[in-house]
Order: structure tokens, then C-alpha cells, then sequence
């Protein structure tokens, strides 16, 4: 199973910010390994964020996004003590949920 | 924008000496980016695995490694790392974090050597446990400043050893560690080459590993960067936590004394 993500999540004004580490190979599909071989693509497809349960953000990602990749975003009208969950899927349809409390 | 333009062609600059010759402009452009990556030091998923493994049970005699002592006292974690590499009764040796932690696992949790010395640095389908434990004692260091003792017998001749091995030039290129670490505003390509015989750049490069590697995407401990030094200067491959890779990064370590230790960090 995927490791676990690292959610950050604070209030700042009206506003909270997020950051998001996430630990995945993000392999393009485009290199070849060792033998010559092309390695298969393998990246996170669909990213989502939800406050408390409601959906704040939806973000299609690809190939070109790095290895182990970082996101950071904004909502507003969140506060201190709600829940923020992000999700991503990837390619082979493997999938990872996090929770963090915003401080 | 320009962040960006110049994080883009930094592998064409490679390619091109004459470019980077108003040297300092670039290199504070360059600063800007380790500065823009560092927010989201992905070093920090290796820290979180690091600290499970710490904790879990494993191994056959299914312990964990919160016995473990690191030179602290047995459990201590904080501030252990900027006083490696140290002599350790119990195994009448001077050990650094890597091979502190292979007698641990050997000790408390039964592993046999060589399980426990298996997949030091991670690569395309291998996970280090190793780097992962590294990166968690790491970074409760941070904020500490290095203090090795250079006290015990063991720790001198070590100190003694490291040094002589800095200097020993040899191999198809006739190459020292000072070849290319002892003089000032060296450089290989766009990477500056940190003087390590003194003081200040000493202390600025030791107390910036482990990192982060950008490039490779996987979390190196000081172990590797030595390792991958070995390489660079073609000599034979160095064997991980012997005696002789304990002993440089004494010596290393020692001229860094006083130095806030910072890391694990990210580098290009
Ligand atoms: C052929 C030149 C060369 C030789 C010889 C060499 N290195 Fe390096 N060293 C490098 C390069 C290149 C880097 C990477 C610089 C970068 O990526 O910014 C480096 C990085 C380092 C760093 C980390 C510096 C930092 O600020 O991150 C240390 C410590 C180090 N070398 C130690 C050694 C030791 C010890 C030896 C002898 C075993 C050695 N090097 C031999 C070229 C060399």
C-alpha cells in the first residue's frame, strides 16, 4: 500500500492553506530501465480535497508532475479545527485518503 | 518567471561553462530554487516512514528500536545525531548513525548483519528502510548544534584515520577528497565544490545532509553522499558503515563542530 501523505493545514485570515506532500513513483511511461525496456507509465490521475466533506478542490493531474509530488492551495471559510481530506488516484486505479486538522 | 526559466535550463548550463561565468547572479538564482523546493521537502515522507519503523516491532525477536541507544542514552533520539560519530562501549567501536543502527537492529531485534546492512540507499524499486531511519534520528537534530567529542582513544585514531584517507591521492585519476574539497571557489559544472578543510564551508555542507536529491527523488544520508564520492573520484567501491567510512565522516563531522545542524535538507 502507498504511504501515507503528509497534510499540512492552517488558518490565515479568512483563508486556510494547504500543503500536501505525496509519496508516489509518478512514472511517465516515457523511460526505459536498465535493459531497455520501457518502464510503464504509473502517476496519479485525479487529486481531490474535501473540507469538511465538501468538495474544495478537483485537479487532473499527468505524467509530467514530479516524483513524490508537492501541492499546495486555498479555500476560504474554513477555521481552526475543521477536518481537510485529500485523495488522489492513480493510473492502475490504486488510491490513498489522508486526513489533517486545521491548526 | 525567471525562477522558473532558470530551474528549466539548469541542465543546459551544464553544458555550458561560459554561460555561468557572471558566477554570482546565478548562484543566488539557483539559491532562489532550493529556496522555493524547500516548502515541500519531500524528505519529510522519509522522516514519517523513519519514525514507524522506529516504533514498530520487527525482526526475530519482534522489538522495536526504542531501546536503541545512539550515544544519548538508551531511547534518546534528540541531539544524537550532532554528537556521530562516537565510541560505544558495547561494541568497543566507533560508530556513526549507520552502523549504530545496524547494531541496534543486530542487538535489540536479532536481525543477522547482514539482513540488517540489506538495501542501504534506495533506488528504482528498492525502499531503504536505512534511509528512511536515517532521515527520522536526523531530524531531531535539527536546530542542534554539532558537538563530536574526539575524547575516547578510539575517536582520535579514528579523527587520524579519516584525515590521512581526505588526502590520500590515488586511483586511475591520482585523486584525493582534496583534489576537489580543499581549496576555495571551486567548482565542477554549476555545483560548487565546498572547501572542507575549513571551518565555515565545512560546517555548511555536513550540517546540510541528509538531503533530499531532486534529481534522483529519493532521500540520501551521508553514507551515500561518501559513497557517491568514492565514485566520483574512482576509487574502489566504499563499503557501507566499514570502519574506513566511519572514520572520514568523524573527521568531517569534527570540522563542522559549532555548526547549527539543519537537515535532512533538499538539493538539487
Ligand atoms: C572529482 C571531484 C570530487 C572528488 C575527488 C570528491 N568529491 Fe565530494 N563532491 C563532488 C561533487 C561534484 C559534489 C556535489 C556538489 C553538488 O551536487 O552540489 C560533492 C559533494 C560532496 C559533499 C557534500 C557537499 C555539500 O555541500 O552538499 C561532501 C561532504 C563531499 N563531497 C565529500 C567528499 C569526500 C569525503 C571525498 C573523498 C572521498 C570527496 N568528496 C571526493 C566532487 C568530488
Amino acid at each position: 500500500m502507498a504511504d501515507p501523505m503528509k497534510i499540512r493545514a492552517n488558518a490565515m485570515g479568512d483563508k486556510v492553506i494547504v500543503k500536501v506532500l505525496m509519496s508516489h513513483e509518478m512514472e511517465t511511461g516515457q523511460r526505459k530501465d536498465s535493459a531497455g525496456k520501457t518502464i510503464p507509465a504509473w502517476f496519479i490521475q485525479q487529486v481531490s480535497a474535501t473540507h469538511n466533506g465538501k468538495t474544495v478542490l478537483n485537479a487532473q493531474w499527468g505524467p509530467a508532475v514530479s516524483k513524490n509530488p508537492f501541492l499546495e492551495f486555498r479555500f476560504s471559510g474554513g477555521k481552526a479545527g475543521d477536518k481537510v481530506q485529500v485523495t488522489w488516484t492513480d493510473n492502475k486505479g490504486e488510491k490513498r485518503t489522508d486526513e489533517a486538522t486545521v491548526g | 518567471m525567471k525562477r522558473w526559466l532558470i530551474a528549466l535550463f539548469l541542465p543546459l548550463m551544464a553544458a555550458m561553462p561560459a554561460f555561468a561565468q557572471d558566477g554570482d547572479a546565478t548562484v543566488k538564482e539557483i539559491e532562489k530554487y532550493r529556496q522555493a523546493l524547500a516548502d515541500g521537502n519531500p524528505a519529510e515522507l522519509w522522516e514519517a516512514r523513519g519514525e514507524d519503523l522506529w516504533k514498530k516491532k520487527r525482526g526475530p525477536k519482534n522489538a522495536s528500536l526504542e531501546q536503541c541507544d545512539l550515544g544519548m542514552g538508551a531511547g534518546k533520539v534528540k541531539g544524537a545525531y550532532a554528537a556521530l560519530p562516537r565510541y560505544f562501549e558495547d561494541t568497543d567501536k566507533v560508530e556513526d548513525l549507520e552502523s549504530r543502527l545496524v547494531t541496534c537492529m543486530v542487538m535489540l531485534q536479532g536481525f543477522s548483519y547482514d539482513q540488517a546492512r540489506k538495501n542501504p540507499f534506495g533506488g528504482p524499486d528498492v525502499k531503504s528502510d536505512m534511509e528512511a531511519l536515517v532521515a527520522y534520528v536526523t531530524s531531531a537534530s535539527r536546530g542542534i548544534k554539532m558537538n563530536v567529542a574526539l575524547k575516547h582513544p578510539k575517536e582520535k585514531e579514528a579523527f587520524e584515520i579519516g584525515k590521512k584517507m581526505f588526502f590520500h591521492r590515488g586511483g586511475p585519476h591520482d585523486f584525493a577528497c582534496a583534489t576537489c574539497h580543499a581549496s576555495d571557489k571551486q567548482r565542477i559544472r554549476l555545483q560548487d565544490l565546498p572547501n572542507l578543510t575549513k571551518q565555515e564551508p565545512a560546517q555548511r555542507a555536513y550540517t546540510s545532509w541528509p538531503a533530499y536529491r531532486v534529481s534522483q527523488g529519493e532521500l540520501r544520508s551521508f553514507q551515500w553522499r561518501l559513497f557517491d564520492c568514492f565514485r566520483q573520484q574512482r576509487f574502489p567501491e566504499l563499503v557501507f558503515t566499514s570502519q574506513g567510512s566511519v572514520a572520514l565522516t568523524l573527521y568531517l563531522a569534527k570540522n563542522a563542530n559549532g555548526g547549527v545542524f539543519n537537515a535532512p535538507s533538499i538539493k538539487r
